[in-house]
C-alpha cells in the first residue's frame, strides 16, 4: 500500500514541478478549441447544430486527457532504460503494486490537466448547461484517465525503442481521437464510420463528458458508465499483466 | 553469500553464459571481470532477479532468488550501469522513497540517510534536485541509497563509468569503508583494473560466457607471469576487440548521451 502511495505520489510531484511543462501541453487543446472551435463554429451553426465551441470543448477535455495520459505511459520505456523505473523494478515490491501507483499518478495528473483545460474553456466561452452536472463530468474525466492511463502503460511495456512511439501515435491513439465523436455528431455517418465510432473507448468517455457538461447525450449515461468501467477493467488487466513481463 | 553453480542464459540460438559457478563469501569484494559482451551484465541481471536463468542455480544468502524473489530483494542493493535516480526530485526524497520501497521504519529511514548522505558527502545538498548534480554526485547518490537499507550484499555493476579519477577514488573509498563497518558483501563488475586491483579480495574474469580464470589479484598475475592486473587480464582474454552488434538500448544510450550536458 505504501509502495502504491509513494509512486502515485512522485507522479504528482513531478506534475507540479514542471510548470513549463504543465503550461504546454496546454497549447494543443488551446489550438483545437480556438481555430476549429470558432473557425468550424459558422458552418456547424448553419446545419443547425447550435455553437460548435459549446460541442467540441468536451472533446478536446477528453482529448487532453487521453494525450496527457498516452505520453506519460510511454515514458515507460525512457524510464526502465534511463531512470527511475529500474529501481523499482528491483524493489522487495510485487510488479502489481508499482504498476498501479504509476498508472494512478499518471490518471490523476490527466485528470488535473483536463481540469485546467475544462477552466481554458470557460475562458473561451464554454458554459455547461448546469453547474450541478459538473460532479457527473468529474467522474467521465477520472474514468477516461484511468482507462488511457491503463492503456499508455501496457504501450509503454510492449514498445522496444523509440520508434515504436509514432506507430502507437499514428495508428493508435490519433485514430481513437479522431473516431471518437469528439470532434463531429455521431449520427448520420456512413455505416462503415458508425461501426468504428462504436468500437472506439474514447467514444463512451467523450459521449459521457458531453452529456454531463451540454446534456446532449447520443448513447446515454448508464449505458457510458457502463462500458468504461469494462473497458477501464479491461485495460487494467492488460496493462498490468504486460508491465509484469517487462524484463530489463 | 552468493553462490553460483553451473548457471547458463541463451537468448534464442545465442548463449551469453555458459554454466558458470562460482562463491563469493559474506564479507567479501568480489570483482567480476570481462570485456564487453562477456556476459557481465547478463550474469548481474539474473543474480538480481530481472533475468530468468535457463538452467543452473543461485543462492542468495541461501535463499534462490526465483522461488523467493522479495526475500531475495529485501537483501540486495543494487546501482545500475545506466542511472537510475529520480532527477525531478530532491536527493532526500530519492533516499526517502527507497526506504518506503524497501520497508524500511520511519525512524531508522531517518537516520541511516542522514548518515549515509553524511558519508557520502551530499548532505549539503539533500534539497537540491538531482537532476543538477554531476556525474560523480549522482553515482555516490545511488550507491549511498543500495546501502540505506541495510543490504546483505551490494551489487555495483561499472559503477565509476564516466567518472574522473578522484571522484573513482572517492566512491572507492566509501564503499570499502562501508565494506568493513558494515559487513557488506560487494560485487562488482568495472573496465578498471587497477579499481579492482585495489579494492577486490577476490577476483573472477569471464569471456565469452565462461570463467576463464578465478583468484585473488597476486594470484592471477602469478599464473600469467604478468606485472599488472592489466596485463594479466590481456593474457587471459586475448588482444582482440569484441565488437558487439549494437542494441536498441545502445541507441537510446547514445540518445541519452546528446540530451544530457
Amino acid at each position: 500500500m505504501s509502495a502504491i502511495y509513494i509512486l502515485w505520489l512522485r507522479e504528482l510531484k513531478r506534475y507540479m514541478r514542471s510548470r513549463v511543462q504543465m503550461i504546454a501541453s496546454l497549447g494543443q487543446p488551446v489550438l483545437y478549441l480556438l481555430a476549429l472551435g470558432f473557425g468550424l463554429g459558422p458552418v456547424f451553426q448553419r446545419a443547425g447544430n447550435g455553437s460548435y465551441v459549446q460541442f467540441i470543448a468536451p472533446g478536446v477535455i477528453g482529448m487532453s486527457i487521453l494525450f496527457m495520459c498516452v505520453f506519460s505511459g510511454i515514458s515507460i520505456l525512457w524510464d526502465r532504460q534511463f531512470g527511475f523505473l529500474k529501481e523499482t523494478l528491483v524493489a522487495p515490491v510485487p510488479r502489481m503494486s508499482i504498476m498501479l501507483g504509476r498508472t494512478l499518478g499518471s490518471a490523476t495528473v490527466a485528470t488535473i490537466q483536463g481540469l485546467l483545460v475544462f477552466i481554458v474553456c470557460l475562458i473561451a466561452g464554454f458554459r455547461p448547461h448546469s453547474w450541478t452536472a459538473f460532479p457527473m463530468a468529474f467522474i467521465f474525466m477520472a474514468m477516461v484517465a484511468i482507462t488511457f492511463a491503463a492503456l499508455g502503460t501496457a504501450f509503454g511495456s510492449i514498445i522496444k525503442d523509440m520508434q515504436g512511439f509514432p506507430i502507437i501515435m499514428n495508428f493508435m491513439v490519433l485514430p481513437m481521437f479522431f473516431l471518437s465523436g469528439a470532434l463531429y455528431p455521431l449520427s448520420h455517418l456512413p455505416a462503415v464510420l458508425t461501426f468504428i465510432t462504436r468500437i472506439d473507448p474514447l467514444t463512451y468517455g467523450i459521449d459521457g463528458l458531453r452529456g454531463s457538461l451540454i446534456g446532449t447525450w447520443h448513447f446515454n449515461f448508464t449505458l457510458d458508465i457502463a462500458i468504461m468501467s469494462v473497458i477501464a477493467a479491461g485495460f487494467l488487466s492488460l496493462g498490468a499483466y504486460l508491465f509484469s513481463k517487462i524484463q530489463i | 553469500m552468493i553462490r553460483v553453480d553451473n548457471l547458463v542464459k541463451t537468448f534464442g540460438d545465442f548463449t551469453a553464459v555458459r554454466g558458470i559457478s562460482f562463491d563469493v563469501q559474506q564479507g567479501e569484494i568480489f570483482a567480476f571481470l570481462g570485456p564487453n559482451g562477456a556476459g557481465k551484465t547478463t550474469t548481474i541481471k539474473m543474480l538480481t532477479t530481472l533475468l530468468k536463468p535457463t538452467s543452473g542455480t543461485i543462492e542468495l544468502d541461501g535463499l534462490n532468488p526465483m522461488l523467493k524473489q522479495k526475500e531475495a530483494r529485501q537483501r540486495f542493493g543494487i546501482v545500475f550501469q545506466d542511472p537510475s535516480l529520480d532527477g525531478e526530485q530532491t536527493a532526500y526524497e530519492n533516499m526517502e522513497l527507497h526506504g518506503v520501497l524497501y520497508h524500511v521504519p520511519r525512524k531508522v529511514r531517518t537516520e541511516r540517510i542522514e548518515n549515509l548522505l553524511k558519508t557520502f558527502e551530499l548532505w549539503d545538498r539533500r534539497d537540491d534536485y538531482v537532476k543538477q548534480f554531476s556525474g560523480g554526485m549522482k553515482r555516490r547518490l545511488e550507491i549511498a541509497r543500495g546501502f540505506l537499507h541495510t543490504p546483505k550484499i551490494l551489487f555495483l555493476d561499472e559503477p565509476t563509468l564516466g567518472l574522473d579519477p578522484q571522484s573513482r577514488n572517492q566512491l572507492w573509498t566509501h564503499v570499502k569503508r562501508l565494506n568493513e563497518t558494515e559487513k557488506t558483501t560487494v560485487f562488482l563488475t568495472t573496465h578498471y583494473m587497477d579499481e579492482a586491483d585495489r579494492v577486490a579480495h577476490r577476483i573472477a574474469i569471464i569471456d565469452h560466457g565462461q570463467i576463464i580464470a578465478q583468484g585473488t589479484s597476486a594470484e592471477l598475475k602469478a599464473s600469467t607471469n604478468s606485472d599488472s592486473l592489466e596485463d594479466a587480464f590481456l593474457t587471459l582474454t586475448g588482444e582482440s576487440i569484441r565488437d558487439e552488434s549494437a542494441s536498441s538500448a545502445d541507441q537510446m544510450r547514445q540518445m541519452a548521451k546528446m540530451w544530457r550536458r
